[in-house]
């Protein structure tokens, strides 16, 4: 087997290397260099988890370990408009589970995955602080409550047309 | 010495501050069932996460059970260890491990040897309540490596083979992935075995507790050949395969059972069965030669020279070095290892003395090792895509391979090597065990110096368990100061000393795993007990010292293969059969220019 080689754009590998010299390169920060890499590029892919290997000195398989265990962390890029479902205690009760569903239907997608046009990606989390709007979902930075699983697909069509 | 005195199962111990209750027990012959924990002392090798909570037992006054291999004995502490809680609670345990595990034992390559199944009959497992629904259970593909296959289903997360791969090696391809039911060791991206950094070392497979891992089994092959009326049957043995497979046959450890494994060969039917020491007499010749050239040039102040020269018969090691240190390719030396110096002479010098066609000769290795079935699977050791080495098997295999013949391994007869491949000395051998290829190499070095025969030919201050090791040898005033490391992350050691300029070695032996070959991947499983891995050690030593002739260049027959064949060790015949070159297989991160 030939020696790998893993191509990266200079401004990514950059940010990704500052992001490591900023946490010393100390193994024990991995999760949180790995926190910011997401914030910079909305998921940590194959590429980025081996540069930060390099960057940390720690195998690659240590950083996958990490990446695949905590659900927050993700290896599929977001979609332009990221969807977040609420399924914390207060919106569960409230029928969240029914919304989520409805998206699912709507988007043709389950939890985790992205939109072949790069537009939609669904997932959940656990309670955003408005549970007297439950159930809640998130679109971006929009929170949307009160939702019933009928009022989806006119969320959805807001943002397909704003493209 | 600071002790600790506590109660176990109404018996009184007192043992060292900071014993685990697991040992305590242990040191009053009371057996607490473990299924992670894995440790070898004289090998430095400790895995205790405290994981599977298979060892729990009851200490008076807690709330809750304790795990014994994790759990320090305290002062006054009263232990249960057979109470009816800790009975219900350990079997509950393993009913949970067994819910997310696959019930095909009687097709499983550990089916005997498994220790999951042998905690199932100990705790008595009859029924399991925890069916798990069917798709919660992990799905992992098997996958086939060059030696080593994995079937993550079966990993139990005991955690051994992450600890092997990355503490003792430092190799790094394994960690533990996912959660929950999908949780298993694997690399990274779950991507195939050999796109990571993995030596096919076979520590991993060594060490796993159920059949998660176990190495590529060739032994159907093997037979093929055998009964295939047109193909020439050639098998070689390495040194530590001799005084391991006993084991396979309720043989004491450290029993040397070279006559009975020859006359096992020529019973399954190989034309001819012949030697891997004959061959390590030859890499002496040739590594030996290499080192007092690189030697004498870097005293004479050559500075294209670069030393310490080191050992490159371990393919797992030479894999290492290619994957990790790519930039220090000069080091090593350029002889191939036995295993494949034999291949090559067999299908060249051999074939054309018994006048069969290299494609109808069949060569098999018996080795200690998994990594051997990746090393004769590389391209640089095949002649018109026809290998030097057909199948590489273990030790493991070999046992499997006279069982299923029907060979009544124990009332065999003793049986000798063929000639001339199978005659050996002892400097062949010691190559079975860490420090003895350098010493091999050192008998023969010092005789070709001097001129002057060796004083005393047993280099004690070479031998040993310990991880890294040195000596100075005084080869008549000139000082050889000589580095020995086994488990690779010993090699790092010395490695990254030769990088940073600190290195003081002329020579440096290296062998991947701990303990050499004799604890090789491929080798019968030792379960973790330590006095497996010294009864081999000993044996090695105790086959040197029944040897006649125990210099390499002192056997008639390498001596003959020179006169009529080869030349000169390092010569222009043995560079193009018996040397090699290695390749950069680092990962590396470059920057995409183009985008």
């Amino acid at each position: 087997m030939d020696k790998i080689i893993i191509k990266m754009r200079k401004d990514v590998s950059d940010k990704i290397i500052a992001i490591c010299k900023n946490f010393n390169n100390d193994p024990v920060e991995l999760i949180n260099v790995l926190h910011q890499t997401q914030d910079f590029l909305g998921y940590l892919p194959a590429e980025a988890q081996e540069l930060i290997a390099e960057q940390l000195h720690i195998p690659t398989a240590k950083v996958y370990g990490v990446v695949s265990f905590y659900s927050f962390f993700t290896m599929t890029p977001k979609g332009k408009y990221p969807i977040s479902v609420c399924l914390g205690t207060a919106c569960y009760v409230r029928g969240a589970e029914k919304v989520l569903d409805a998206f699912k239907k709507e988007l043709n997608l389950e939890v985790g995955q992205t939109t072949p046009d790069g537009l939609f990606s669904l997932t959940c989390l656990r309670c955003v602080g408005a549970c007297g709007l439950a159930p809640v979902a998130m679109v971006g930075d929009k929170v949307y409550g009160r939702l019933t699983p009928d009022k989806v697909k006119g969320i959805v069509d807001e943002y397909r047309n704003m493209e | 010495m600071d002790t600790v005195k506590l109660t176990i199962d109404n018996r009184e111990v007192e043992v060292p501050r900071g014993t685990t209750i697991l040992k305590a027990a242990q040191s009053i012959g009371i057996n607490i069932p473990t299924l992670c924990h894995f440790e070898v002392d004289n090998l430095g090798i400790h895995n205790k996460p405290g994981a599977c909570r298979i060892c729990v037992v009851e200490v008076v006054g807690r709330r809750n059970l304790a795990p014994a291999c994790v759990t320090e004995c305290m002062p006054d502490m009263i232990v249960r260890t057979n109470s009816m809680r800790v009975i219900n609670a350990r079997r509950t345990v393993l009913e949970l491990i067994l819910s997310d595990h696959p019930n095909d034992c009687l097709q499983c390559a550990k089916n005997g040897n498994c220790e999951l199944q042998k905690l199932a009959i100990r705790l008595g497992v009859r029924e399991n309540p925890y069916n798990g629904e069917e798709h919660a259970q992990s799905t992992y593909q098997l996958e086939v490596s060059p030696s080593i296959i994995r079937d993550m289903n079966k990993c139990v997360m005991c955690r051994r083979c992450e600890t092997m791969c990355n503490q003792m090696q430092t190799v790094g391809a394994l960690s533990a992935i996912e959660r929950g039911f999908p949780a298993v060791i694997s690399t990274a991206f779950n991507q195939h075995l050999e796109l990571s950094p993995c030596t096919f070392c076979g520590q991993c497979v060594a060490v796993c507790p159920v059949g998660a891992l176990t190495e590529v089994d060739h032994t159907s092959k093997v037979i093929r050949a055998i009964t295939d009326e047109k193909k020439t049957t050639v098998v070689q043995v390495a040194p530590a395969v001799r005084v391991a497979l006993g084991e396979e046959f309720g043989m004491k450890p450290g029993s040397i059972v070279t006559g009975k494994l020859t006359a096992a060969l020529k019973a399954l039917g190989f034309d001819y069965v012949f030697d891997t020491d004959w061959s390590a007499d030859l890499t002496i010749m040739e590594e030996g030669t290499e080192l007092i050239g690189r030697l004498t040039k870097f005293l004479a102040g050559d500075k294209s020279v670069h030393l310490p020269i080191l050992t490159s018969c371990c393919p797992a090691w030479v894999n290492f070095f290619e994957h990790q240190f790519p930039d220090m390719e000069d080091l090593p030396s350029t002889a191939k290892s036995p295993q494949q110096m034999f291949g090559a002479i067999a299908k060249s010098y051999f074939a054309e003395k018994i006048g069969v066609k290299r494609e109808d000769m069949v060569c098999v290795s018996v080795m200690p090792c998994l990594a051997k079935k990746y090393e004769c699977g590389r391209d640089e050791f095949k002649v018109n895509g026809n290998p030097d080495v057909d199948y590489s098997i273990s030790t493991r295999e070999l046992a499997r391979l006279i069982k299923m013949a029907n060979i009544d391994f124990n009332s065999l007869p003793e049986e000798k090597f063929d000639s001339p491949l199978g005659e050996s000395t002892g400097a062949g051998v010691i190559f079975g065990t860490t420090g003895g290829v350098i010493e091999a190499a050192v008998r023969t070095a010092y005789e070709v110096i001097t001129k002057k025969p060796l004083p005393k030919i047993d280099f004690e201050e070479l031998r040993g368990l310990e991880g890294v090791r040195s000596a100075t040898i005084d080869v008549d005033g000139l000082k050889l100061n000589i580095g020995i490391a086994h488990g690779l992350h010993n090699a790092r050691k010395l490695l990254e000393d030769i990088k940073a300029g600190r290195s003081h070695f002329h020579a440096i032996e290296i062998m991947a795993c701990p303990g050499g070959c004799i604890d090789g991947g491929g080798q019968p499983l030792h379960h973790g007990n330590q006095e497996i891995i010294k009864a081999r050690w000993e044996a090695i030593y105790r086959a040197d010292r029944e040897m006649p002739i125990r210099k390499s260049h002192e056997n008639p027959s390498i001596q003959a293969i020179y006169k009529e064949f080869l030349g000169e060790p390092c010569g222009h015949k043995s560079h193009e059969l018996l040397h090699t070159n290695y390749f950069d297989k680092q990962t590396t991160v470059v920057v995409d220019v183009e985008k």
